[in-house]
């Protein structure tokens, strides 16, 4: 029977080597096309990616610049006494900053109507800015002193080619003639656009000033956060896992522990959020918005996956080097933590990093712990303080300027994608870091 | 099989160094050894023969606890080091195991520079006071290991880097630098080329002037050459248990007969 199929079908000895039968044409072909399939998903996926970090750069980069009045001007002692002795001090330096500026557009042969509403619309109250100023300095008056002033975030917008001459209507808070203004300083070289620090370092604002709005605050509340995380999950999360992996007895309990914390991994966040508010802040009187209950709440939610990845790298150690260590009369403990942890660390850490970034990237949970409030008062004494004050985190930032009304909120939420980009970009760099130190260097 | 020139055979009595009584071991329901009674000299090679599955492995374990480590394991009947049972409760393994050495089949080198692979030992046991003294134990060892002229110049260099017979006689060294009484080897050269086989034999024949050696092994050329005793084991029971000549020539078990002349295993 054997002897029969051997004489059957198949390449017999007269097939020669240079001619591919019709079989090994098919398997190639397959080959070909599933390789080809494979670079068109790749393919496609760098397109996507390329397309997102496009749009995220092209609407995110206006939130990082604003239009300032870049202006230098004296005030003489004589003026400044004048306006002191007016009943309306700060009316009287706007007065005195239109007529400078007036007078420094005349130079460059620029006529324009000035009026003390439209300065305002533009500006805000600029008057108060320099009466604050030469009183804290009164022994620069006489010199040239040079003036930063922001102006107002339609007039960012105008520069962005938001707001468009033809597309506006007049408002209390910009009108078509004020327009004519900004062309002229513009023109005069007064009016430019300047590095928005404030967005990178200031906390939130009101509703009603996107132009001041930063959110510098929050990297400062997801900064703690993930300090928390971090300080509370890898040590729990290495220790359990190190327990289960290489102390626990195989049996039933430790079975459904097993089954519990995988599932846990799965949980939805808003789930965690729910349980942070009832246990955290509800039964334990922790404080409300704190980082300190944001942390723990995502210590619940990132835990698991430290476990699991843990786990799975302390697996991955062969277990000749348990046997080796055992050999020569090494304690289970010693094994463990001079020989397999050494080598599982670059795992830990790739598992701690993915959960640390989950967490970062989480808001749901956070809305529940009320950690969207608005934190501008006492800025930055209260928010730099520590664990305890109420703060917001970035995702949270991001998604509260995403809800508000005013447009220039939302270029400001780009912006605050880019920065959370940055952080998380930040993070995985050192994690990258960290687990060359720790990898095998043979 | 005979082509090589047998150890030779001076029937001298040494000390007993272990010594079995009824052992049973038990991998959950299997009965894996089944009443083994046997007595293994000290400074004696003594080599376990037999097919694959036999327990061989599975008893060589047990005489250092390595089996404690296998949750379903369970161990019965009596093993006595130097008249102490080891499988009494007060009984530490981590200790036990600094006294009775081990070298596995595949070459385990921690992923650490050769220094380290040896310093290991003596550091957790407290064998060295200071630098100099861990110096001259590695030294000792990576001599008695037989493979220290091939290293002594790259002594920091990973152990892993060295090739299988290195790393394997550097395993032995590791073994030793803990100053133990018995070495246990289970296959140690099933995964060496035939050069680095004989060195690693020549170099276990070395050893039996100060260690009780037991080696497992699947050849029967290599237990005839390197041992003066041999067991053979068969589906768990100890067969025959003799003089390595008597074993190999004039076997009293008809299995020992079948097995080393081929027909069984």
């Amino acid at each position: 029977m054997t002897d029969a199929t051997l004489n059957g079908s198949g390449p017999g000895k007269s097939s020669s080597l240079t001619a591919r039968d019709a079989r090994t044409k098919r398997r190639n072909a397959s080959e070909k096309r599933f390789q080809a399939y494979g670079m068109i998903a790749i393919g496609i996926g760098l397109f996507f990616l390329v397309v997102l970090a496009f749009t995220i750069i092209r609407s995110g980069i206006p939130a990082f610049t604003k239009t300032v009045v870049d202006v230098e001007f004296t005030i003489t002692q004589a003026e400044y006494e004048a306006a002191e002795s007016e009943l309306f001090k700060t009316k009287a330096y706007q007065d005195l900053f239109i007529s400078k500026l007036e007078a420094q557009l005349q130079e460059r042969g620029l006529e324009v109507d000035f009026d003390a509403d439209a300065i305002e619309r533009l500006l805000g109250k600029t008057g108060g800015t320099i009466r604050e100023y030469y009183q804290g300095n009164s022994n620069m008056l006489g010199e040239p002193v040079r003036f930063e002033l922001a102006a107002s975030s339609r007039v960012d917008g105008y520069f962005n080619g938001r707001v468009t001459r033809e597309g506006m209507q007049d408002s209390r808070f910009l009108m078509k003639t004020d327009l004519d203004i900004v062309d002229a300083l513009h023109e005069a070289g007064i009016m430019k656009s300047a590095f928005n620090w404030n967005f990178i370092t200031g906390a939130d604002s009101g509703v009603d000033n996107p132009g001041g709005a930063g959110i510098g605050a929050s990297v400062v509340g997801s900064f703690f956060m993930m300090l928390v995380v971090l300080l509370l999950s890898l040590p729990i999360g290495v220790a359990a896992s190190i327990y289960l992996e290489e102390f626990a007895p195989q049996n039933r309990f430790t079975d459904l522990i097993e089954v519990n914390i995988s599932n846990l991994a799965a949980v939805p966040s808003i789930v965690f959020g729910i349980l942070g508010l009832a246990v955290f802040i509800q039964f334990m009187h922790l404080p409300q918005s704190a980082p300190l209950v944001g942390g723990l709440v995502l210590t619940l939610m990132t835990l698991p996956t430290i476990i699991i990845s843990t786990r799975a790298s302390l697996k991955a150690v062969p277990p000749s080097i348990r046997d080796a260590a055992l050999g020569v009369g090494a304690s289970k403990m010693q094994a463990v933590f001079h020989h397999v942890l050494p080598l599982a660390m670059p795992g830990i850490l790739t598992g701690t990093i993915i959960g640390l970034a989950q967490a970062l990237g989480e808001t749901a949970p956070l809305l529940l712990i009320g950690m969207v409030g608005f934190v501008a008062r006492g800025y930055p004494d209260g928010i730099v303080a520590g664990f305890t004050d109420p703060n917001s985190a970035m995702p949270a930032q991001i998604y509260t300027w995403a809800a508000r009304a005013d447009v220039a909120f939302y270029e400001k939420a780009w912006g605050g994608i880019i920065v959370l980009l940055v952080f998380l970009l930040t993070m995985n760099i050192l994690a990258i870091i960290l687990r060359r130190r720790f990898e095998r260097r043979w | 099989m005979y082509d090589t020139p047998n150890t030779e055979r001076t029937v001298t009595r040494n000390e007993t160094k272990f010594s079995a009584r009824k052992v049973q071991v038990y991998y959950g329901d299997t009965h894996a050894i089944k009443d083994v009674d046997v007595d293994i000299e000290d400074k004696t090679v003594t080599a376990f023969i037999g097919p694959s599955g036999c327990g061989k492995s599975t008893f060589l374990r047990c005489l250092n606890r390595m089996n404690d480590t296998i949750d379903v394991c369970r161990v019965e009947g009596d093993i006595l080091l130097d008249g102490q049972d080891i499988y009494d409760k007060k009984v530490d393994p981590v200790q036990l195991r600094a006294k009775v050495g081990m070298v596995f089949q595949k070459p385990n080198p921690f992923p650490k520079s050769i220094y380290d692979n040896i310093a290991y030992g003596p550091r957790i046991h407290g064998l060295a006071k200071n630098k100099a003294e861990l110096d001259e134990i590695v030294e000792k060892s990576l001599r008695r290991g037989a493979i220290w002229n091939e290293v002594k110049d790259r002594l920091h260099a990973p152990g892993t880097g060295l090739s299988g017979g290195q790393q394997q006689r550097l395993c032995i060294a590791r073994a030793v630098a803990t100053e133990p009484e018995v070495l246990l080897m289970d296959e140690p050269c099933s995964a060496l080329d035939p050069i680095a086989t004989s060195q690693v034999e020549e170099l276990i024949d070395e050893l039996r002037t100060n260690y009780s050696v037991i080696i497992v092994t699947h050849s029967m050329q290599q237990a005839a050459r390197v041992s003066q005793k041999t067991a053979f084991f068969h589906l768990g029971n100890l067969v025959e248990f003799g003089e390595t000549g008597q074993i190999f020539t004039n076997p009293k078990d008809e299995r020992t007969e079948s097995y080393i002349t081929g027909r069984i295993g």
